[in-house]
């Protein structure tokens, strides 16, 4: 995608990390515009050029405030840049400025480049030639500077996560262009507006979940490490298999010390969970004795998050109570499960061992409470800020956050295509859309990508 | 008796052939719309080929459009071009494809009878006043200070021109290859042009070897189609010219149908038996083929999982039995050809007429040129087609009548007219070719166009039809049609967009109720109606009072089109506007690249392989990031390469 000089720009123009005041800002045909969206206080599209407002910044979508600022309204031509220029005084520290940068690149602007103030400025004549060897090199010095930024900004493993939805919508447009150019090839599926419909929305779910880590400014590792823990016969192997059949896992073989650990990725609810020495839960060939406290407890270690279940059907036993007392200073969700099976075990009892913990009734057999289970998992990680003891990721970085905002735009279009009963390749273009601005972030190309896909997927001839 | 040495073409006397204005070299697809293109504009045109027998032959496929493909027909007829009328009158089967998708990927494609389409072909260009059509092979350019002035022919003929145009295609130092045999060839068998490329590559140009093929021909007496699919043509009428009337769509009875069958894994055992034979394989192949168009052996090793492959039988024409064996490819040896064609349901006892072949030839390749395909090394000399890189009749066609266009206006002293990505996938192509080159022959996919649905086979007219006018190539007549019909559109817009249906109105309650949708709350324009998924424009005619005169259904699928759409076109053309700046950058053409510091070294070599002549066009070279295009944006603004001030 070709950044174009028609483009409304944006960056913090204060050095990052000193003073007590920061400035955001904005260049651009739409740059009032952009600002009024996020702005509470005077119409900015009203006020006087070369005026300063006094006004709040509001996120649209929660309608919460996120700082208090003076906004200055500058007017084309008598600018720095010669275009409308907008300049957000915020006082919030770091955060609060990078947060009202996200969303000035949620709402129409985009990342300004390197230097790219200063070359407007001399392109629309502000500044005279004898200054334009200055700007190159500027240009080239930031870039240089800002590469090796962003290169340490775009970690591992969001780029990982971004290439992996890029991947799943890159598959949905190889087969949706497959349809079209190749209309008589029979070997391939017709991608239906239902099709896209569920693909579009299990990326727009994955893309909410990064947005959500990313306001907790977070987006974790591996993670959240999980144990299943109770003992035999409680339902953890059936617990285990519910969580893992709702959603795709990935199972990796991690070389351990004593034995092979395996670790199961799922996603719940949008929180990912890494689900710790499954293979102890698996294993009930080995004998049941060896399952027990001494094995839950290793798990419980590691943990960040407890799945403790007990057994409705059966009294409570010395063990529970053990597990319970154990994992007392946890982040922890009590689980009693066996609902559908008459209760034998005394409930204010356990509700007192549970303390403040969650308590959810389940029969996981049955299928029932799981509902619940998802909604503890994302209320604890999201709301309540559970941390995963794993490295976090920061997306700070305002141009990934907004990108991604961009991102989930463009599938919201797509969805509503679909309700408007538009044809696959007009919402293909949205899609498109998505994938490109996903492709922003990891800095990779459209077209190639996707010819070589078309052609090394399927089998092409007419 | 002569001795066969003084039988060299060599040594023919020479002698002066003549002065023209515009010479083509190569009759096919390209080179038959770049004649007629520059002869219609005025310009005494000369078009020699190797054989008279040759001229829009189809060598491969015998069909015509498909998807992007059949809209770069359209803008060839809308631009005055000939593929689309030629076509209309030579077909034997018509099919819309993609009638289940929205309105921009929607796709036509002609069967041709093959050897019809070239009589038409051929009969129109001796009948254009302007236009001498000559056999001859060209062996050598007249080029004087790096100026193309003339073609020298192996019969001796010095013709002298003010611009020359190489449509050469396969024919270029071409090489059939069948299994273990090879031997200099064009395709079908045509002669092959050797000096030519040897003269090409000594004036300095990077030619590049690549590889096509075709599938074997078989008797259509000895296929038992009972054993087969029929895929007929389509009842309602279309037509890819905007001049011919449905009146003159041929029925679907009295057309030809095309059969559909598959390979089996017997076929694909006789494949594997003999990979070692497969020149594909055993390295006798040098040239890069088309992975969008992979060979039978080449499907077989690539995606060995596949238990079939389709293989549709596509009659070559009215007046012949002949058969193309469209899906299997093939350079394995003729014996080999055989088994693997009798191993195909419906073809156990098919013979055989022509077997399958793989073929090399040079290519220009394609960053040595201007968008206006005038090669960047000697200047009056322009290429179009297979020489470009390019696959296929329409991409051929397409460049040929821009090579042509350019080669006429140039001859007369005249502005450069070149096409952008956003006017016509003719302008995505030849953007892509000059800009990023490419690495096996070109085929344009619908995909490769990132403003789709602004380009769109329904409205090349409107797209096209002025510019085509402005060169010379579209009669007044014909442009005032086309208005014509842009007004009739617009009138039947703003009616609808008039027109408010009531809440009251019970009729229209009835319908939309029917549709699970709610009730009219509010009036609502015709036009907004129009944009429900369960409306069209004859089931609006139920609820509104008609127009005044009937609308013929071009104009109707338009007024669908442009409301029904209409979010959608304004995001596309949105993205036009933002580029259009960028487009109107223009990079000086004697810019020195070395001379800007702060240029990245990969940047500062690709711009310099490519020049690139806009911002934009800079902007789209592989390896040119954004720093760089800032850079160049302030130098180019700094305009210190040049003293005439060309900066705005």
């Amino acid at each position: 995608m070709v950044n174009s000089e028609a483009d409304t720009i944006a960056a913090i123009s204060t050095p990052v990390g000193e003073g007590g005041i920061s400035i955001v800002r904005i260049s651009g045909d739409d740059a009032i515009k952009v600002a009024q969206r996020i702005y509470q206080g005077k119409n900015l599209e009203k006020v006087a050029s070369h005026t300063i407002n006094y006004g709040h910044i509001i996120d649209p979508d929660t309608k919460q405030e996120v700082d208090e600022v003076m906004v200055s309204v500058m007017r084309a031509p008598h600018t720095y840049t010669r275009e409308d220029v907008i300049e957000i005084n915020c006082h919030g520290g770091l955060l609060a400025t990078n947060r009202i940068l996200q969303l000035v690149l949620s709402y129409g602007a985009r990342m300004a480049e390197p230097g790219e103030f200063t070359k407007r400025a001399f392109l629309n004549g502000r500044i005279d030639l004898s200054q334009s060897e200055a700007v190159m090199d500027l240009i080239r010095a930031k870039t240089d500077k800002s590469m090796k930024v962003a290169l340490n900004q775009l970690d591992g493993d969001l780029s990982r996560l971004i290439r992996h939805l890029r991947k799943d919508i890159l598959d949905v447009l190889a087969q949706v262009e497959v349809n079209i150019d190749y209309p008589e090839y029979d070997d391939v599926e017709e991608m239906t507006t239902k099709m896209l419909k569920e693909k579009a929305t299990d990326i727009q779910q994955r893309i909410h979940s990064l947005l959500k880590t990313a306001k907790q400014g977070k987006v974790l590792r591996e993670g959240l490490a999980t144990a299943i823990i109770g003992r035999p016969n409680v339902g953890k192997s059936s617990l285990l298999n519910a969580l893992l059949h709702e959603d795709k896992a990935i199972v990796t073989n991690v070389a351990g010390t004593t034995r092979d650990v395996i670790e199961e990725y799922v996603n719940v609810n949008g929180v990912p969970l890494k689900l710790i020495d499954t293979a102890g839960i698996r294993d009930t060939a080995d004998t049941v004795e060896k399952i027990g406290v001494e094995r839950s407890r290793k798990a419980l270690d590691a943990a960040d998050l407890v799945l403790l279940l007990i057994d409705n059907s059966a009294p409570l036993t010395a063990e529970d109570e053990k597990l319970l007392a154990a994992t007392k200073d946890k982040q922890r969700i009590v689980i009693l499960n066996k609902t559908d099976l008459p209760s034998q075990l005394d409930l204010d009892r356990l509700k007192e061992l549970v303390g403040d913990a969650a308590l959810i009734e389940t029969s996981i057999v049955k299928r029932e409470g799981m509902d619940q289970l998802g909604a503890q998992i994302s209320h604890m990680f999201f709301d309540q800020g559970i941390e995963s003891s794993q490295n976090n990721v920061m997306v700070t970085n305002a141009r990934h956050i907004g990108l991604l905002h961009q991102a989930n735009d463009a599938l919201s279009d797509v969805l509503k295509g679909i309700a408007d009963g538009m044809p696959v390749d007009l919402v293909q273009i949205d899609m498109t859309r998505c994938w490109d601005l996903l492709g922003e972030i990891t800095g990779d190309s459209y077209q190639d990508e996707l010819l070589d896909q078309l052609f090394s997927q399927f089998c092409l001839g007419k | 008796m002569k001795s066969a040495e003084s039988l060299k073409t060599s040594d023919a006397v020479q002698y002066e052939g003549g002065d023209y204005d515009v010479i083509v070299v190569g009759a096919g697809h390209a080179g038959s719309e770049a004649a007629l293109a520059a002869a219609r504009m005025g310009n005494k045109t000369l078009l020699v080929t190797i054989s008279l027998e040759m001229v829009a032959f189809m060598p491969c496929n015998p069909s015509v459009g498909g998807p992007a493909k059949g809209i770069v027909v359209r803008e060839i007829d809308a631009l005055g071009g000939e593929m689309g009328h030629n076509i209309d009158k030579t077909y034997i089967q018509m099919r819309m494809l993609n009638t289940g998708k929205g309105p921009a990927v929607r796709a036509l494609r002609a069967q041709a009878d093959k050897h019809a389409y070239h009589r038409q072909m051929k009969l129109t260009i001796e009948r254009e006043p302007n236009l001498t059509l000559r056999q001859a092979t060209v062996d050598q350019l007249i080029v004087e200070d790096g100026v193309c002035k003339g073609v020298i022919t192996n019969t001796g003929a010095r013709y002298h021109a003010k611009t020359v145009v190489l449509t050469v295609g396969t024919a270029a130092r071409g090489k059939i290859i069948i299994g273990e045999l090879q031997y200099q060839s064009g395709p079908n068998n045509s002669k092959s042009a050797v000096k030519l490329s040897e003269n090409l590559e000594d004036l300095g140009f990077d030619l590049e070897r690549f590889k096509t093929g075709t599938p074997p021909r078989v008797n259509g007496n000895t296929i038992n189609f009972d054993e087969t699919d029929i895929q007929p043509g389509d009842e309602e009428p279309h037509h890819f010219s905007f001049d011919t009337p449905d009146s003159q769509y041929i029925a679907v009875s009295d057309q030809l149908a095309c059969w559909l069958t598959y390979t089996n894994p017997t076929t694909h055992g006789i494949i594997r038996a003999n990979l070692d034979r497969a020149p594909m394989f055993s390295g006798m192949i040098k040239g890069v083929g088309p992975r969008y168009c992979p060979s039978i052996e080449d499907k077989i090793v690539r995606f060995a999982d596949k238990s079939r492959h389709q293989v549709f039988l596509e009659p070559e024409g009215r007046d012949t039995d002949e058969y193309y064996l469209d899906g299997v490819s093939t350079s394995m040896p003729e014996e080999i050809q055989n088994k693997i064609v009798h191993s195909i349901k419906g073809l156990e006892n098919a013979q055989l007429m022509r077997p399958g072949y793989a073929i090399e030839y040079d290519v220009v390749a394609p960053y040595q040129l201007h968008p206006t395909l005038e090669t960047k090394i000697v200047k009056n000399l322009y290429t179009a087609g297979q020489t470009n890189g390019s696959s296929g009749y329409e991409e051929a066609a397409g460049q040929g009548l821009i090579a042509g266009i350019n080669a006429g206006l140039r001859a007369q002293g005249k502005q450069p007219f070149v096409l952008k990505r956003s006017d016509a996938y003719i302008g995505v192509m030849i953007d892509d070719l000059v800009t990023k080159g490419t690495k096996e022959p070109y085929r344009l996919l619908t995909s490769r166009a990132e403003y789709r649905l602004i380009l769109r086979h329904d409205n090349a007219d409107f797209r096209l039809m002025e510019k085509g006018h402005a060169i010379g190539l579209v009669s007044d007549e014909r442009l005032a049609k086309m208005e014509a019909k842009k007004a009739k559109v617009a009138a039947e817009i703003k009616r609808l967009q008039s027109i408010k249906l009531k809440p009251s109105d019970e009729k229209v309650n009835t319908f939309i109720e029917q549709h699970g949708d709610n009730r009219l709350k509010d009036a609502v324009a015709a036009a907004d109606l129009l944009k429900r998924p369960y409306f069209d424009y004859q089931t609006l005619l139920n609820f509104i009072p008609a127009p005044q005169d009937t609308l013929d259904r071009h104009v109707i699928e338009q007024v669908e089109i442009q409301l029904k759409y209409a979010g959608y076109i304004k995001k596309e053309e949105v993205k036009v506007e933002r580029m259009k700046r960028m487009e109107a950058k223009r990079i000086p053409a004697d810019i020195d690249y070395e001379d800007i510091d702060g240029l990245a070294t990969e940047g500062r070599q690709k711009l310099e392989k490519i020049r690139p002549e806009t911002l934009a066009q800079a902007s789209r070279i592989s390896g040119v990031n954004p720093a760089d295009i800032a850079i160049l944006s302030v130098y180019v603004r700094q305009g210190k390469f040049s003293k005439k001030g060309e900066q705005e």
